[in-house]
């Protein structure tokens, strides 16, 4: 009884330095904005036909709690009929908000959804209100490593000693290099909504671009850098995502009703997977996610030919990319550079995999296959596969190499 | 700047509001270049809007500078979250001692807000909250301006005693034409300060786009981009020679007419003149005829008494003179109204529709109960109708009220006003009757106008619980509330009153247990010398009219006629007997009731106003006739005088409550400051006792 999901768009909010130029913005106002941008983009869409709204964030108190998906859902104007609730998987958020709502439409029971993310890491540091329970650490079920992201990273350096600092960092530039060229091209400017932000001390302004990205970054400035998780450890701030404010919503449908209503069809859900892993090395988590997806799709790793890969640290791409034996300069591999340059508000970042995915696939009509994948803290992973709607039935790119 | 402008010895310290610049970039919102946006934020929340004293001026000026200097393709300004700019900072005003500053004053403010119409690139005013007054002037001046849904605009100067005196008399006309222009400028501001919606303020084009608070600002700024692109174009018309020029000019003369009693008031006929100019002089010249005639006004008394009268009035909303402390307040879980009137099933309503909480009426049978109820659902059914109550609230509502012949229904109540007929007696036998239903905390409340609380309560087993709670009619609409306290009175239950006078949003002043109370006191002792001197021989309009020029809403016998003549005798004769013969039984008046003519006036066939045949033939004609200065200065000596009497026998404790209750409970004007401020520049209260009631500088120029 499976039916086919769409994506029909996807938008973002421009990233914002945690506690920097959103630092007077509520969270939910940023939801707001996304929704709102993303409605706006798609006037064929009835407000009152929306059917549900999953929102994630990784911390649903004050400004991301209330119920995040409903109180956004209220607050963005939408008719009060329309439900909403909130998700969380960690940094996962949206991208299960997604393949949450896709269930729901794939099994008959909604046609058209919004799924999103948002995380305010300025209003809500990672960790706040965390309280582990003591049987973790008495009990061994984890090691102390496995609760902070950073010692999680260098965890995967230990065990592939292959992935050496030097790679991380020349990842890390590559990213910023790459995200430069794409804002230098207008390509990260078009899915951004802009957005209003106030500061008691200048007054109001309007976000248009990421705030996080440095174009400036080399080889000898990474390398200088602190590693802070360890005595002479190999992560640091300029090869890890930063911490960030910024909210994404994606607008999905049966692809019956976007084909009934006229709507764009920017992507093609293929399956998804969700994996885990041992927390302390959460970052290896894409792996099995994507074997297992791979597995259910009835593909191989040579079928994809454009590849979204969220760099919440470079070794963890890294750790990625050997496995599938995939180069670390592979321009299948995130085109428009990552969360390294443009930051990873969490439970957000999501849907900014797959707004990115859906301009490639635009661009490449070569491309059948593609993912959007990430890893989550507490050890696991999450892939969806994709399908070109563009793709022009040559041969992919993929299956060539 | 080149004015230099410092605040006049006494007033407070500015709260300066800041102006911020920003550079917004438009390349995303289809235009190829920078706008300057300017956020004008006092660095409070919005319980403390921005306002424009000399040094806001001067912040903004400056700013209006460096966002130039950034070479924009626009310039913009909006304000912090949910406000816009309340307007000039009036708290120096009154502080003013030379026209030269008040000059300055109006003239900074124009010299800083023309930049924004003058310096040569398309400016926008993205007034995102609340914009009253020189707050919405500021926007004005720009060449185009959007509006928060939800926001609520207004131009009260002339409400205020002043005119749109920043641009906004000039510009207003000049914008959306006479028609309107008189509706924002006069109309509105003397139909108790009506604010525009968002929709009216669209409507009538003061603003040129609606957007929704949730992304305003980002409307805005694409609004902004599509008129440099040329994507979007506002006309604006010439009004010159719009044919509607002198009706409306009419009309609105008119209007400050009819408010003000056919009295001629300095701020609408100055602002008429003002949009009157604006037919065909240069902005540059509207504006040098705004500051002068600001200045004018600034340095006149009945300004100054008008925002005596401002400031009296949002001080004492918030804090009754001489409440006890909140906390004695007892808790109200059930309300009782004696009598199924109109009074009482009035009172009835406001009490349900504020407490929420059960309401029991009775009268004598249970058919005249039945029918206040059904009085009461019907008013709920009408609000529903007019969708000023959801059917929700109205449904539970309609459940909390009940009626009955048998006062046992009173058990339980917390708080029981009384509404029958005004004879002490009466009420005596009623309180003693339900003292022995309700509990002993139990509040027994009294609306009587004039008579005696503190007998009420003789005999009680529990006096102390006994107050009087006047209200003025109609009860949902006059905001005055008298609380009187007599000597028996315990704080608690005065606590109680004044909780539920607030729950009732009702403005109030506590006041001693004392004949007529405050407002009917004075009432009566000035209307009483206006009969009295008709019955002396004073043809009936010479005395009637001998005070049309001060400006009091209506003539004393208009307002007989509303009262009624039998509610009036009657309060007389209670006070002739409680405070003496100084409160004249007037026989015109026994006559007039006695024959059942309850109006002085009537209609004719053309629906003028004449006097009414059948109450002038019933007139004392005595023959000692006064002029009408005669009967003005007997009537306002009379004032003079109870007022003095009162703040001696303590029934309040300050000038400024017998104000309010003249302000609020007889609708006087702002620009007598209620009364005294007036009685004081007349010369009239130190001719009466030898002292005037207030400090020169308090409601009056300071000398």
């Amino acid at each position: 009884m499976s039916r086919s999901v769409v994506l029909v768009d996807a938008v973002r909010t421009p990233f914002g330095k945690a506690g920097s130029m959103y630092a007077g913005t509520r969270a939910d106002d940023l939801m707001v904005r996304a929704m709102r941008g993303l409605l706006e983009r798609n006037p064929k869409v009835a407000p009152d036909a929306i059917e549900d709204v999953a929102i994630a964030a990784a911390t649903q108190t004050g400004d991301q709690g209330m119920n995040i998906g409903r109180s956004a859902t209220l607050l963005a104007g939408l008719p009060k009929t329309v439900p909403g609730y909130s998700i969380d998987r960690w940094c996962a958020g949206a991208l299960t908000a997604t393949t949450t709502i896709a269930g729901a439409i794939a099994m008959g029971a909604i046609d058209i959804a919004i799924a999103g993310g948002v995380e305010h890491m300025g209003n809500h540091p990672m960790g706040e209100l965390m309280d582990p329970n003591p049987r973790y650490l008495a009990e061994k079920l984890v090691e102390q490593d496995a609760l902070a992201m950073g010692a999680t990273a260098e965890r995967l350096h230990d065990r592939f000693p292959q992935l050496t600092k030097e790679r991380a960092d020349r990842y890390a530039l590559n990213s910023q290099i790459k995200t430069a060229q794409a804002y230098a091209d207008g390509k990260i400017q078009r899915d951004l909504i802009p957005t209003a932000a106030r500061s008691a001390e200048l007054g109001w302004g309007i976000a248009t671009i990421d705030e996080g990205p440095r174009p400036t970054t080399t080889m000898e400035g990474l390398a200088g850098l602190k590693t802070p998780f360890r005595p002479a450890g190999r992560v640091t701030a300029g090869n890890s995502s930063g911490l960030n404010d910024g909210a994404t919503a994606a607008l999905l449908a049966s692809e019956e009703k976007a084909l009934e209503l006229g709507l764009t069809i920017k992507a093609r859900l293929v399956t998804f997977a969700f994996a885990g892993v041992e927390p302390e090395v959460m970052g290896y988590g894409p792996v099995p996610a994507t074997i297992k997806a791979l597995d259910k799709a009835g593909l191989v790793i040579g079928d994809i030919g454009a590849f979204e890969i969220n760099e919440a640290f470079a070794v963890q791409v890294l750790a990625f990319l050997d496995h599938f034996a995939i180069a670390d300069d592979d321009p299948r591999v995130n085109p428009y550079g990552g969360a390294i340059a443009v930051g990873h508000p969490l439970a957000s970042s999501g849907v900014r995999l797959m707004l990115n995915l859906a301009r490639t696939f635009e661009e490449k009509l070569d491309v059948r296959y593609g993912i959007t994948t990430m890893c989550i803290g507490l050890g696991m992973g999450g892939t969806v596969i994709w399908e070109n709607p563009h793709w022009n039935g040559t041969a992919s790119t993929g299956a060539e190499r | 700047m080149t004015t230099p402008m410092a605040l006049p010895e006494g007033a407070p310290e500015e709260v300066v509001t800041h102006a911020l610049v920003r550079d917004v970039d438009l390349t995303p919102f289809g235009f190829a270049g920078n706008l300057a946006l300017i956020t004008l934020d006092n660095g409070f929340d919005h319980n403390r809007p921005n306002t424009f004293g000399p040094q806001s001026l001067q912040a903004l000026g400056a700013a209006i500078t460096d966002a130039a200097s950034r070479e924009p393709a626009a310039i913009a300004i909006t304000g912090k979250p949910f406000i816009f700019a309340a307007g000039a900072d009036l708290s120096g005003l009154a502080f003013l001692n030379k026209r030269e500053q008040a000059l300055a004053i109006g003239k900074l403010g124009h010299d800083v807000f023309r930049r924004f119409d003058e310096i040569g690139i398309p400016t926008f005013a993205f007034i995102n909250g609340l914009a009253l007054g020189g707050g919405l002037e500021v926007g004005l001046h720009c060449t185009y301006r959007t509006l928060a849904s939800t926001a609520f605009t207004a131009l009260p100067e002339v409400f205020l005693g002043l005119v749109p005196g920043w641009g906004g008399a000039t510009i207003v006309p000049k914008l959306i034409g006479p028609e309107r222009a008189v509706q924002v400028i006069i109309g509105n501001a003397l139909n108790n300060n009506t604010m525009m919606k968002s929709k009216d303020a669209l409507a009538l084009g003061v603003v040129d786009a609606i957007y929704e608070p949730s992304d305003f600002l980002e409307k805005s700024v694409a609004f902004a981009a599509s008129i440099l692109s040329g994507a979007r174009k506002i006309e604006r018309k010439d009004y010159s020679t719009d044919p509607a020029w002198d009706a409306s000019l009419a009309a609105g003369r008119a209007a400050a007419l009819k408010k003000y009693g056919g009295a001629e008031i300095a701020s609408p006929t100055k602002a008429l003149e003002l949009i009157a100019a604006a037919r065909t002089n240069t902005r540059a010249e509207g504006f040098d005829a705004e500051d002068a005639t600001l200045a004018d006004l600034v340095m006149s008394d009945p300004l100054r008494a008008s925002l005596y009268a401002f400031n009296v009035i949002q001080k004492k909303r918030k804090k009754v003179e001489g409440a006890p402390k909140p906390a004695l307040a007892r808790k109200v879980s059930r309300v009782g109204v004696v009598g199924a009137g109109l009074m009482a099933s009035q009172l009835a309503l406001l009490l349900l529709r504020n407490l929420k909480c059960p309401v029991v009426m009775t009268d004598i049978d249970q058919e005249r109960a039945d029918k206040g109820v059904a009085w009461v659902k019907a008013e709920l059914a009408k609000l529903v109708e007019k969708k000023r109550m959801s059917a929700e609230s109205a449904g539970r509502l309609t459940l909390l009220i009940s009626g009955s012949a048998d006062q046992q229904v009173f058990a339980g109540c917390d708080f029981v006003i009384e509404a029958i007929f005004e004879e002490l007696t009466l009420k005596q036998e009623l309180f003693k009757k339900l003292e022995q239903i309700v509990g002993p905390e139990c509040v027994l409340a009294t609306n009587t106008s004039s008579l005696s609380v503190e007998r009420m309560s003789e005999g009680l087993e529990h006096p102390e619980r006994v107050v009087g709670f006047h209200f003025f009619n109609p009860v949902a609409v006059m905001p005055l509330l008298e609380v009187a306290r007599t000597s028996k009175t315990d704080d608690a239950t005065t606590a109680t009153a004044v909780a539920i006078g607030k729950e009732l949003k009702k403005t109030m002043i506590i006041c001693k247990d004392a004949p007529g109370f405050v407002v009917n006191r004075l009432l009566t002792r000035f209307m009483g010398e206006i009969t009295d001197a008709v019955d002396e021989g004073t043809e009936p309009a010479v005395a009637d009219n001998a005070m049309r020029s001060i400006g009091f809403p209506m003539s004393p016998f208009e307002l007989l006629g509303l009262v009624g003549p039998g509610v009036a005798l009657h309060v007389a004769e209670t006070l002739n007997k409680n405070l003496g013969p100084r409160y004249r039984i007037s026989p015109t008046m026994q006559r007039l009731v006695k024959e059942g003519v309850r109006t002085f006036y009537i209609k004719d066939d053309s629906g003028k106003l004449v006097p009414n045949p059948a109450a002038v033939a019933l007139m004392e004609k005595g023959d000692k006739p006064s002029t009408a200065e005669e009967v003005r200065m007997r009537a306002l000596k009379a004032l003079a005088e109870e007022a003095r009497m009162m703040l001696d026998e303590g029934v309040v404790s300050t000038p400024a409550e017998i104000d309010l209750c003249m302000l609020m409970g007889a609708g006087w004007p702002m620009h007598l400051g209620g009364i005294l401020p007036y009685l004081d520049r007349e010369g009239i209260s130190e001719a009466v006792s030898g002292q005037r009631f207030h400090a020169p500088g308090i409601g009056s120029l300071p000398q």
